[in-house]
This record gives C-alpha cells, structure tokens and sequence, in this order.
C-alpha cells in the first residue's frame, strides 16, 4: 500500500494512504478532542470538536473522516480551532442537563471528561433540555432522551453492526432525537436488549437498568438464601473497571469478594455452560446421526433468540431447545442443589452476573424460564453493575485472597470457560461432538480449534471428526447473521447440499465478552485482549472437556439421568415462538 | 430518430409558428397561474377560437408581479395584469394591429438590459410541446455532441467555457465533470442527478427553468451523461413544484416517445434515461450528499465528504449533481462554442445569472443578466428601484447562506469572488431588496429562523449554534438584550461556520454577521432602548406587514 508523508503540526509522520487526519495524527503523538467517532462504527462527523486546519487552505476540516494526502500540513491545534472547539463544547452543553451526579455516567462519560479537560467553567448560553421522559419499557436499557448528544453511535450500532433498527432519527434541528422510528417504545420496537446502544452511548442517554439495589435487598434479608453466578466473560473484563489491563482473569477473587458480599453459595456460569454442552452436543449428535432438522443452530445468546424469533422465524426448528448456562444454573440450583442441601426453593434467590443486558429480559422470556416453578434466575445484573457493588461494599477487591466457587455447581473445564468469546461455543461443542462421535477424546495437538477463532464476521471451518466433515459457521454481530442464514435458506429452497451443520450465533462482536453490559470503551483491541483471557484459563484448566467436568458427571449420575432425558427437557430446555416485530 | 428527423420536426416547427401570425401567448408559470392566468386562459380559448387566433401557453416574462402576462402577435406586445375582462380587447387589438399604451413594453430597461442564455426560450415556447423546443433548436447540441465529439471533446468544451456551478458556490462545472468521467464504477453504473430542489425564501429561478423550459434540461443532463459515461439520470425535485413536476414528467414522456431517451440515442448507440424523484420538503436536501441520501429513501441528512459523490454517491456509485441553471447552460454552450460563453461575463465569472428580484423592488420577477453587472444597473435600471417613499438601504444575495450589500457597494460587478469579498454569496440567486423601512435585525432573525428549523440536526454547531443563535436575537428583539450578547451571537457564528458539517450549518449565521458588520446600530438601538423600543418596533413591523 501507498505511504503516505505529511505532517502533523509540523511533526513528520508516515502513515498507509487512507488514514484519516485523526489517526495520522496519533502517529505525531497528539490526540485531537473528538466525541462522536467510535473506533468499532464509521465516523458520523456529527461533534464538530475534531475540525483541523490545512496549511494554505482557508477551509477546516474533520480529521475523523478527511483522509491525510502527500504532503498535507496539518495544523491540530492553534488559537481559533481551540476557541471553536470550547464555543463547541459550550454549545453541546448547554443542550444537555447539568445532572452528572445522578447520572449512570458519572465518572465514565465521555462528555463530562471532555469538559473537565476543557475547563469548562461557565453557563453563558441558557440551558435548554428536552423535557421528553426517560424510556425504561425494556427493564434492560434505559433511554434518557435529554441526555443524547444526537452522536448517531447508538442509531449506527443498531442499524448496521446489529442491523436490528429498533433506533433510528426522528424529527429534525434542535428536536432531533434517536428513538424506535414510529414514536413507539423500545418494547414495542424490534429491540432485542443486546444493549449495545449502551456500550457506545458517550453520555448517560442509554444506560443499563441499574438493579444493584435489588441484590442488596436481598442479600440484607435474612429470609433469603442467595446464590450468584458468574459468566465467563465477566471475568476477563472486570478488571478494567479497577484500572487493570484488559483480559486480566479475576476469576477466583470474584468468588472472594461475591462470599463477602454476602452470597450463602457462589457457582460458576461455566459449570452450566459444561451442562449446556452436553445437551446442546447429545441433540447436535442426535440430529447428525438421524438425519434431524440440520444445521443445528446455538440459542445461549437471549439477543439473538430474540432477534430470531422477529427475523428468522422460518428457521425456528433449527434452534437448539437447549437454555442458556445462565437458565441451566438457575434452574439446577432450585432443583439439583436444593434438594442435595435440604433447602426450600422458594427461599433461594438466585442473582446472575452477566456481561449483557439481554440477560435481564430474558429471565422473563416465557414460562419455560421457571421450570421449577420458581424463576430459575431471579435477576441478572451486568459487569458494571458488579463493578459499582464492588466499590459500593468498600472491599478491597483486588487485593482478597483467591477462593474457590461452591461445590456442586462450581467446577467448570477449559470448554466451559470459553464460551464468553465468539467461537467459543462452537468449539466447546465440537469438542464433546467429536468424543460422543468417535468414543474418544480429540487430539491434544486439535483441542484448540484455531479455524472457528477469531474477529472476523463470518467465519467458516469444516472440521475432520473421524473421517467425516463436519461442516460449521460462526457469526457475531448480528449484521452477519444475514449471510449465514442466507446461505442456509438457499441451499434449503433448491435441495442444494446444507452449506453447514451447525452454527453458533452470539449477538454481540466479540461473543460476550463485548457484550453490551461489559466496561465501557471496548475496542477489537479490547476485545481480542479479553479473548485472550479465556484462552489462557482454557489452557489453564486441568479438563478442558466440557463431558469431563466431575460436577457435570455427578449432576447426571445423581439428579438429570442421561443428556436429552425427561427430566433434562423438562427442566433445560425450552421452545421458541413467532414473535412480532412491533408489538403494537 | 435520426438526426435529419429532428432537422424535419424543426422545420414543421417554425412553419407552423410561421403559419399563424395572429397570436395569444398567455404565460402558464406558477406566478401567472397563482394571478389568474388559468382562469383568464378558459375566456381566452373559446374566445380566440371563434377570431381565428391561436392561443399558445407560454412560460415566464419575468414581471411576476404584473401578472397574469399576456404577448401577442402581430407586434410582439407586452399585456400586463390581464383579467376575463381584458380578454376581448386584447383580441379586437391583434385582429386590427392598433395597439392601445401599454404599462410596460419589450423595449424597456427591464428587458433591453437582459441577456436571455438559461431563459432564452422563456416565451418563446409551449414548454408542453417538444416541437416547440426542437424548433428553437432543442436537442441539437445533442445531436452534435453525438454525432460529432467524443465524450472528453465535450467536456474540454465546458472547461474552456469557463461556466461554474449556478447552484450558489461556483464549482468549476468542467472540472467536476473531468472527476466524474474519471471515476470508475464497481458495478457498471454512474448517474448523473439534476438538483432541482432549490429553497431558498424568494428563489425561484429554477423553478422557472423547469416549467418553462423542461427539455433544456433533458438535452443538458443527457450531453453531460455522454460525456462522463452515465447513463441513468435523476431530476430531484420539491414537491412544492407541482407544475414544474409535471411538464418535466411530460417532457421525459415525450423525450422516450421521440427517442432521445432510452437506447441507441439518435442512433449513436448512447443509452440514457431520467427518472424524477420528488423531495418531501427539506431544505437541506438541495446539499449534494442529503440529496443523494433522500433519493436512496433514507433521511435527508449530509454526510462528510470525501468521499465526493463523484467517487461514491447514489448507492455508492459515481454519481455527478450538477443545478438546474448550470445544465440549462450546456446545450447553448455546445451550439454557440466555448469561446461565445466565456466572452459574456467578466474575469472568473463568465456567462449569465439568472436572480429573482423580490422585496422593496418595482419589477419583482425574473431576471437574467451576464456576469459583472453592477447591482446599480439590476436593481435601479432593471429592477426599477424601490416603490415610491421608500429609500434602498440594501440588497441580501445569496438567500439565508448569503449576506447583505448595502447602497455603499451599489457598484460592484456582479461575479462570484465580488460577492464572496463583500461577504455575501451568489448562491442560487434571489436577490431581496431592503428599505428604510425594513429592520434589519428582523431580517436576520428571519432567516436565521429558517435555517434552524431546516438544519436536519446531525451536526451540533448547526443544530444547537442555529438554535441558540435565534434565541439570543429573539431576546434581543425583546428589548432584553446586553451589550455581551452580540459577542457571544459572533463566537458562536464564527464556531457554525467552521464546525458546522455543510453548507447549511455554514452559511446560517451569514445574515446574522452581515447585519452585525453593516447594521450593527440596529442591534444597538434594541439593546440601549430595551423594551419600550422593541414594543415600538414591534409594532411598526406588525403595521408594514399589514
């Protein structure tokens, strides 16, 4: 590729022809304001705090999207692009409350450090706020209409990374606002609550559902026995919101810190994430083997089930019938592990700790979700949320001693583990697949199934499972999902050959670990860290088959029978249904 | 169709023009019609049936306001405000030739001191018959380009003429034309778009263009076509121009019907087609990349460029968008040659302006007149000054992105870096004359009002300077404002026009700051009256709007 040489308030840099002023100029150690550009979406231009000058040309420019050519003297900061940007910034302000102290953005918001950096001191334009209310329909997301700053991040993931379009502009001049189109709420809109909205809001426009409050209650009232679990992906990315690096594993001093809080029994997401194995494979093998509804399709992720059942109903006898490891380990605790310690049920109060908002909605997806009786999961809360109990409860969390989780739900394998990353799901089923196929373990040198690893959108991988090829497809982001399914619907309408056997879907980039409940400021450089994090406790873990995991064993031998029996279909397994796009 | 056939339809033209020399031209543009001319038409028709007089509908004659205008012929003669009940005389007098004084007549400055290009056909022709148009010539210079240049011949024709974009900021056409024949397509297809979604308070320039004139656009858009290697056009146009909606969908349907749409053009094996795509009421739909955006059916909001849409523009192919005026200058360009165009105009400013008078002004209406003309001579000489009692204080150009020129600047030559020095811009053309009478400080709450309510709201300079802006004039206007507050109305202009995203956000404060540089004793007498001045004002203003 071309380079490209300019210079960058006079400091000489080369940099790949394309590049834009903004990243150029990174190259020349200076960092131009911006608070719209987001490094996973293309540049809306919408903040105006980016503008630049060109040496002899009297225009400016946004370095967010004009590419830097040969030769071109940029100018990044001088007087009047300084004073502009404040006048800017001022401008931006006086259209936004002036509530930081109660706002889910308090300390985290792009907007506020922008103003804390540009000394903002004064109110010389009046205020003026849209009075519109907040909009809490979906109980995942909160949307808080006043404190948009019409950046387009939320409309753009919506629409073209998620390709969702519950968001979308409405009205227009200073009454523009993102909002379902139509004015309906985001209930009532195609939302599937993946809350990436949230995870790339600058501001505190959209923000979880904060429901730490509700954990405390609980944990405070002597009535209750609470349980917690803890999923995969949180583990790698908690750490960020105590200033560690990305994909830092804290596994063992989240069980330290969940048993001070307060919680009578701390089990790993991962250990259900094993059961979700053993099921999910036993049916994949069932199908393969009998000539069943193929390719099987994964379903541990709410937002894509979801979005499924708005967009792709026709493919509805493809999903697994298996729940997600959050369902599974609610379900198990108010059954398995009730009954082995002689507690009631109904006094269990069972808390998640996710990276995703979906995870909330979807404790209340349907009946199913109480399989027991009792809710299987009785609230979900997302890492940040974690995060703020943390610093709520005044302990030092990093520097606990490293705990075990609680035995009969606690034990988890390298398969288990991997499922927060995009691949993962895949790989841990084809892992147990392989052994139920052939009666053996895969070999050391393929347990890591490079094939189905990775960022990439789509990727496809046939994998040699004793002579046969087994032929997949990994999607993240739903935007993606269109071609697989595609590709399957076609080759399904002309008789064709199925292009894949089995296809995991995880709605987020990333898988969960970019999940839209996770820390904020991810990017695929975050996120491959995060990954990374996973791969090395799969790497870490003694067993690193999801059928070998002892508790998993023992679960089977003592309370579920085999995989797919009765009582595993009553109690992990759900259906799906047609649901409308808009629900009014 | 063959080249000798469009030969055949012209002569037939002009010997049917020939053949009737008692004529009624009754003009059917949307000042007309709004003054009656329909209604004076449905006398006119049985009327003149019975006397053995053709009546023709012609387009605008520029006096808009003198409406509804008749020509008639033998003589050539200007009727001004016709009524029903002018409809019999008017006929006795071209039956006999002896015509009555008339108010207004082709001979006056109003006319004399024209140069007709864009307009040349305006009265001329039924802009609902093709024949018409053929007979004044229409779709020669198409003919020509086709049979005689090759693509890049034409366009080193309209470099050398020097035209510039007449949608406001002066493109050098030939240049974005070279771009565009550059620019290679992923899949094939490039468009050429024809932007007719002028919107600018008192601009209707274009509009005019496309009632009166509609094939002069379709030969402009298919010789650009040839030559940058399109072969699909749009004509996006407001929806608030219902006639001009419907002679350009006549004039496609005849165009398809005579072959000088669709394939194997006159033979030449050039294939192009137009479709018309109507805006739904957006100003910022006439910036190119919002334009481009509307037609795709999304929101009409701009993007950044680069990538231009020479690169990448409707559905991400090569897409030119050139103005109404700026393609109703190709096809005389190609027949009179190059060095004609550039010979009309002065410096880097050559052909012809067309600009809507209206505000304070005599002859409100349509005018064309070569480059580098002096406002004097517009508005005194052709304008015809300022009604009685009133005393010119001055001019805005360039509609709400542009600025004011006060009587100081009365001389200055009419061209693109003129206006740009003086603060003001040419944009599409209105012209809007200011009096005594006027209060300037009014005038740019005006259209500033304007752009705030049109900003689409993506970028927030724009969409929150706009809005702040005009709260501080309104506060000002109250008699509640400080002396500070034409500061902050300054740095935020100065933050619009250099954060803003496009030439809206851009341009917006421009009537703000012009007032403020010219004006500024205005803005002082509402701040050092307070509010007994501004009740007074108020008042004074509800009276002349009366």
């Amino acid at each position: 590729m071309k380079t490209i040489h300019a210079k960058i308030n006079g400091i000489a840099v080369e940099v790949p022809a394309g590049t834009t002023i903004l990243e150029a100029a990174k190259k020349a150690q200076v960092r131009i304001p911006t608070l719209c550009k987001h490094p996973d979406l293309k540049p809306t231009a919408a903040c105006g705090l980016c503008i630049v000058k060109l040496k002899g040309n009297p225009r400016t420019f946004r370095a967010c999207t004009t590419p830097i050519d040969e030769g071109m003297e940029v100018i990044t900061h001088d007087d009047e692009l300084v004073s502009t940007r404040k006048t800017v910034l001022e401008l931006i302000l006086s259209n936004h409350p002036a509530d930081c102290q109660t706002c889910g953005r308090n300390g985290s918001c792009e907007l506020q450090k922008l103003s804390a950096d540009f000394a903002m001191r004064e109110e010389r334009i009046p205020r003026h706020v849209c009075d519109l209310p907040k909009d809490a329909s979906t109980g995942s997301i909160i949307i808080d209409y006043a404190k948009c700053i019409k950046c387009g991040r939320c409309v753009q993931v919506c629409q073209e990374v998620q390709n969702v379009w519950a968001l979308s502009f409405l009205e227009r001049g200073i009454d523009t606002r993102m909002a379902p189109s139509g004015d309906i709420s985001l209930a009532e809109s195609p939302c599937v609550r993946c809350g990436q909205c949230s995870a790339h809001c600058p501001t505190g426009a959209i923000v979880e559902n904060d429901d730490t409050a509700l954990v405390w209650k609980a944990l405070h009232d002597p009535n209750k026995f609470c349980t917690v679990q803890i999923a995969p992906a949180v583990r790698v990315a908690i750490g960020e919101e105590f200033g560690l690096e990305p994909g830092t594993n804290l596994t063992r001093k989240i069980y330290a810190v969940l048993r001070r809080m307060g919680f009578k029994a701390v089990f790993d997401t991962n250990f259900s994430a094993d059961l979700t194995i053993m099921e999910e494979s036993a049916e994949f093998v069932h199908r393969f083997a009998n000539n069943g509804v193929l390719p099987l399709i994964t379903t541990c992720c709410p937002s894509w089930v979801d979005f499924m059942e708005k967009y792709h109903t026709d493919l509805i006898p493809n999903f697994s019938t298996a729940k997600s490891p959050q369902q599974m380990m609610g379900v198990m605790t108010k059954t398995y592990y009730a009954q082995k310690q002689g507690l009631d049920p109904a006094k269990i109060y069972q808390v998640s700790i996710m990276p995703c908002t979906a995870k909330k909605f979807e404790l209340e997806r349907d009946t199913n979700m109480q399989a027991s009786g009792y809710p299987d999961v009785d609230l979900s809360i997302t890492t940040r949320e974690f995060a703020r109990m943390i610093k709520q409860s005044g302990i030092d969390f990093l520097r606990l001693d490293d705990e075990e989780a609680d035995s009969i739900l606690g034990e988890y394998t390298g398969a288990g583990t991997i499922f927060g990353a995009t691949g993962g799901v895949m790989e841990a089923a084809l892992r147990t697949a392989y052994y139920k196929i052939t009666g053996e373990n895969m070999p050391k040198e393929a347990i890591d199934i490079q094939s189905v690893r990775g960022l990439k959108g789509v990727r496809e991988a046939e994998i040699n499972v004793d002579g046969t090829k087994v032929r997949v497809a990994v999607a993240h982001g739903l935007a993606n999902v269109e071609y697989v399914m595609d590709k399957v619907r076609k080759a399904r309408d002309n008789g064709e050959p199925l292009p894949y056997h089995f296809i995991e879907v995880m709605a987020c980039p990333g898988g969960c670990i970019g999940g839209g409940g996770q820390p904020y400021g991810v990017t695929d450089d975050i996120r491959e860290k995060r990954i990374a994090g996973l791969y090395q406790d799969d790497r870490d873990c003694k067993l690193r088959f999801s059928h070998e995991n002892p508790e998993v064993k023992q679960a089977y031998a003592e309370f579920l029978g085999e995989p797919l029996s009765e009582k595993a279909h009553h109690l992990l397994h759900t259906h799906y249904v047609e649901r409308p796009m808009y629900q009014r | 169709m063959k080249i000798e056939d469009l030969k055949q339809i012209k002569t037939s033209a002009l010997a049917r023009k020939q053949g009737c020399s008692k004529r009624a031209c009754i003009c059917m543009g949307s000042a007309c019609i709004a003054s009656g001319s329909k209604k004076v038409k449905e006398s006119l028709d049985p009327a003149a049936a019975k006397e053995g007089i053709e009546v023709q509908q012609i387009g605008c004659q520029g006096l808009c306001s003198s409406g509804p205008i008749m020509v008639t012929e033998p003589g050539h003669v200007l009727h001004t405000h016709v009524g029903d009940n002018h409809v019999d005389p008017i006929l006795q007098e071209i039956k006999t030739g002896a015509y009555g004084p008339k108010a207004i007549s082709f001979d006056s400055p109003f006319y004399k001191k024209q140069k007709r290009i864009v307009l040349e056909n305006a009265g001329k022709i039924d802009p609902e018959r093709i024949e018409d148009y053929i007979g004044q010539d229409g779709y020669f210079a198409l003919a020509k380009v086709l049979s005689e240049y090759k693509p890049e011949q034409v366009i080193e024709v309209i470099k050398s003429s020097g035209l510039r974009g007449r949608g406001g900021a002066g493109f050098p056409t030939g240049i974005k034309w070279t771009l565009m024949a550059q620019s290679k397509s992923a899949d094939g297809r490039k468009f050429v778009i024809c932007n007719g979604d002028e919107g600018d308070p008192g601009a209707f320039m274009d509009r005019s263009v496309m009632e009166d004139d509609p094939h002069r656009i379709l030969e402009g858009m298919l010789i650009a076509g040839y030559a940058v290697g399109a072969n699909n056009g749009f004509i996006y146009v407001r929806a608030e121009y219902p006639f001009a909606v419907e002679r350009l969908n006549l004039a496609i349907e005849q165009a398809r019907e005579k072959g000088l749409l669709g394939k194997n053009i006159l033979e030449s094996g050039f294939a192009f087609d137009i479709q018309i795509r109507l805006g739904a009421g957006a100003f910022v739909c006439g910036e190119e990349t919002a334009l481009i955006a509307s037609i795709e059916g999304k929101r009409g909001s701009p993007r950044p460029r680069p990538p231009f849409p020479t690169t990448s523009g409707l559905w991400g192919c090569p897409t030119m968008i050139n103005n109404v005026e700026t393609l109703a200058n190709i096809a005389p360009i190609i027949r009179n040659g190059a060095p004609w165009f550039s010979a009309i105009g002065v410096g880097k400013s050559v052909g012809t302006k067309v600009f809507a008078l209206t505000g304070n002004i005599v002859n409100t209406g349509l005018i064309e007149v070569p480059m580098g003309m002096t406002l004097r001579e517009i508005i005194f000489d052709i304008g015809g000054g300022c009604p009685k009692g009133l005393e010119f204080k001055a001019v805005q150009t360039g509609g709400p992105s542009g600025g004011l020129i006060t009587k100081d600047y009365l001389d200055t030559p009419i061209t693109y870096e003129h206006l740009q020095e003086l603060g003001s811009i040419m944009g599409s053309g209105g012209m809007v004359v200011l009096t005594d009478k006027d209060c300037m400080v009014d005038l740019a709450k005006f259209y500033l009002n304007f752009c705030v309510d049109e900003s689409c709201g993506k970028c927030a300079p724009c969409r929150v300077g706009g809005y702040q802006m005009a709260k501080i004039l309104d506060k000002i206007t109250k008699g509640r404002g400080v002396i500070e507050d034409l500061a902050l109305l300054e740095e935020i202009a100065l933050a619009m026009k250099k954060a803003s995203l496009c030439g809206l956000g851009q341009t917006a404060p421009n009537p703000v700051l012009s007032t403020l540089r010219y004006f500024r004793n205005e803005y002082m007498a509402y701040i050092e009256g307070g509010a007994k001045y501004a009740r007074q004002k108020a008042k004074e203003l509800a009276e002349k709007a009366v």
